[in-house]
């Protein structure tokens, strides 16, 4: 296949995130100005300027009208994603981390990061339909995890929260009461930091990536452990095709990091493993730095990458993609 | 003052004398849409910063990549305008790019076995391997499968880099004593005692053992011919002659030898050999030199 390069981005890309219909990628990266591009040519559509600070992550409504971003500089907006206006400020202590959109677009979960005496937290947000209606107030704050919250997202029919961070613990919280439901198992999880999570088109399941060189699938209502991808790199950013039974992860060490050199370059790939069988599929290759960001279009027929080098590329797959068998 | 106005022979658009208060307006832009193999041509008028008539020819290849069924709202969004870094964006802006390279979805390999093995177990090896038998690899001229070193047919390959070494010593060029007197500089490939001949010698030399191929397949390319006509010797070059337009052979390409009579035999060999279901034809490439 050949993939098309946008190169928007002057810093590292954190987050993809593809709309509903599959026609419009949101890219998020270290230089403040979230993007939207076209996902079947990668046509740069706009940028949302405003953010002070690196933009974490974005999530957009499922009618492709709003978008919600959370940045470093302690605070989330909300786009009209087609002017590119930004219609609320949400202002926070400190850098926000985390954020989506609940099933219905009306509440959003945000979490920030601990800030010199604040610790962690997940805020619950109502989301008007009106932006001039748009209030501040949190529906719901929890507090508790130690350490940073690298992804929360609404669980099953927005009954929970689920989180997971640099503890390595995944947690299921009610997302009315804020009470703590479940916890992953210290032992059988993940040892280092989580630093993503994917839930599945269903919502059934989610994916977990770690620096501890591995991805796990959990399910989502009694948060067991399914599967376990083993890579020989820390994992930045997880994905799931919505189509057929594939994982992707991606990763990498970053090349200062790692004492001898190799020639070849542009060799930081994306792992594409089987779903069930837990093995290795193939590698997509091309990016100049560590993979920090992965998104399936939701029709399954492409994907995109985010890495280090600043680049996204777009992949759609050829027709011997949907024929692989291992 | 009437500005007389001849009829141009050649219409050339730079120098069109058009009234002189019109002078601010551009030919218009031209679109050659997209051809069979998907060429496409625009050619725009502009002023430079200086003032000047700029014509740009834009030539690009228009490749369909993916079949994109929007759904009515995703049609609406196509043409949204554009807002926040992108309104000037025109259309030679370089934020997106097709990839030059393929990028394929590699498999992995299991340890141990080499890419080229699995290549080559497609054709000569096939049977061998299913046999069970052990993959015969001769040294000298790299053939797999077909005898050992000892046994290689082609044993005079064996050190292609010394025979070479001992032609300079017959050649003058090097020989020749620095000219200027004893306090000048003599660049190492003049000094006494020197290796190698001067470059255009080796170069002519092997393009003497050149071999012309034709009627190539559409799909052949540079590392088919070296694997093809790599038995026969050591090669310093392969070329094939590539349709820019369409990416493919224009069925005919070029091999260098080291060796003459490693050309020589290629020759014997393989002109009329099917190679891809068309008949190769394979000859000297400049008139046969005694």
């Amino acid at each position: 296949m050949r993939p098309i390069l946008m190169k928007g981005h002057e810093r590292p890309l954190t987050f993809l995130k593809y709309n509903r219909d599959g026609d419009l990628l949101f890219s998020c990266a270290k230089d403040h100005t979230p993007t939207v591009w076209f996902a079947d040519n990668g046509e740069r559509l706009g940028t949302y300027r405003g953010h002070n600070g690196a933009v974490w992550c974005c999530d957009v409504s499922r009618d492709s009208v709003r978008l919600i971003t959370g940045s470093a500089d302690q605070t989330v907006k909300l786009w009209n994603v087609k002017t590119g206006a930004q219609l609320y400020t949400f202002n926070f202590g400190s850098p926000a981390r985390s954020v989506d959109f609940s099933v219905g677009d009306k509440l959003a979960v945000i979490t920030t990061d601990p800030f010199m005496e604040l610790t962690s937290a997940i805020h619950v947000k109502r989301i008007a339909r009106d932006p001039t209606e748009q209030t501040e107030e949190s529906v719901l704050v929890i507090k508790g995890p130690q350490g940073r919250i690298n992804r929360a997202v609404w669980g099953p029919l927005n009954r929970t929260i689920i989180s997971a961070g640099e503890d390595a613990v995944i947690r299921i919280w009610d997302s009315e009461t804020g009470k703590l439901l479940m916890e992953s198992d210290k032992d059988s999880g993940h040892k280092k930091t989580i630093t993503s999570l994917s839930k599945s088109a269903d919502g059934s399941h989610f994916l977990t990536g770690s620096l501890d060189k591995s991805a796990q699938l959990w399910d989502a209502r009694t948060l067991t452990r399914i599967k376990t991808y083993v890579t020989e790199r820390p994992v930045n950013a997880v994905a799931m095709s919505p189509l057929l039974d594939h994982v992707v992860l991606g990763g990498g060490q970053d090349a200062s990091a790692v004492t001898t050199t190799d020639h070849r370059a542009g060799k930081f790939e994306a792992k594409f493993y089987d779903k069930i069988l837990q093995e290795e599929i193939g590698g997509v290759k091309g990016h100049f730095g560590p993979l920090n960001a992965l998104a399936f279009n939701p029709d399954g027929k492409s994907f995109s990458s985010g890495g280090e080098d600043g680049y996204v590329r777009l992949h759609h797959f050829d027709p011997d993609y949907f024929n692989i068998k291992i | 003052m009437a500005i007389d106005k001849n009829e141009p022979s050649k219409l050339r658009w730079g120098e069109l004398e058009e009234d002189d208060d019109l002078d601010f307006l551009l030919p218009p832009k031209e679109v050659t849409g997209p051809d069979e193999n998907g060429i496409k041509k625009v050619i725009e008028y502009k002023f430079n910063e200086e003032g000047n008539k700029v014509k740009i020819t834009t030539t690009t290849r228009v490749r369909k990549l993916a079949k994109a069924r929007l759904s009515k709202r995703a049609l609406e969004r196509r043409n949204w305008e554009k807002f926040g870094d992108a309104v000037r964006e025109d259309v030679g802006s370089r934020l997106t790019m097709v990839s030059t390279e393929e990028i394929l979805l590699e498999r992995p390999r299991a340890p141990g076995t080499k890419q080229e093995e699995m290549k080559v177990a497609g054709d000569s090896l096939a049977q061998l391997s299913k046999g069970g038998a052990v993959l015969m690899v001769c040294r000298t001229c790299g053939k797999k499968g077909d005898h050992w070193t000892s046994k290689c047919p082609y044993k005079d390959l064996a050190a292609p880099v010394e025979t070479f070494v001992e032609k300079p010593a017959t050649s003058e060029a090097s020989a020749a004593a620095p000219g200027a007197g004893k306090g000048a500089y003599v660049p190492p490939s003049m000094r006494a005692g020197a290796e190698r001949t001067t470059g255009s010698d080796m170069r002519r030399r092997n393009d003497e053992n050149s071999v012309r191929v034709t009627n190539l397949s559409e799909d052949t390319r540079e590392p088919d011919l070296h694997e093809l006509f790599r038995p026969f010797g050591a090669v310093t070059r392969v070329y094939v002659a590539m349709d820019q337009k369409t990416g493919t052979s224009r069925g005919f390409g070029f091999v260098n030898f080291v060796n003459r009579e490693d050309a020589q035999r290629a020759i014997n060999k393989l002109n009329g050999y099917g190679y891809d279901n068309l008949i190769l034809r394979v000859e000297w490439a400049t008139p046969r030199t005694n």
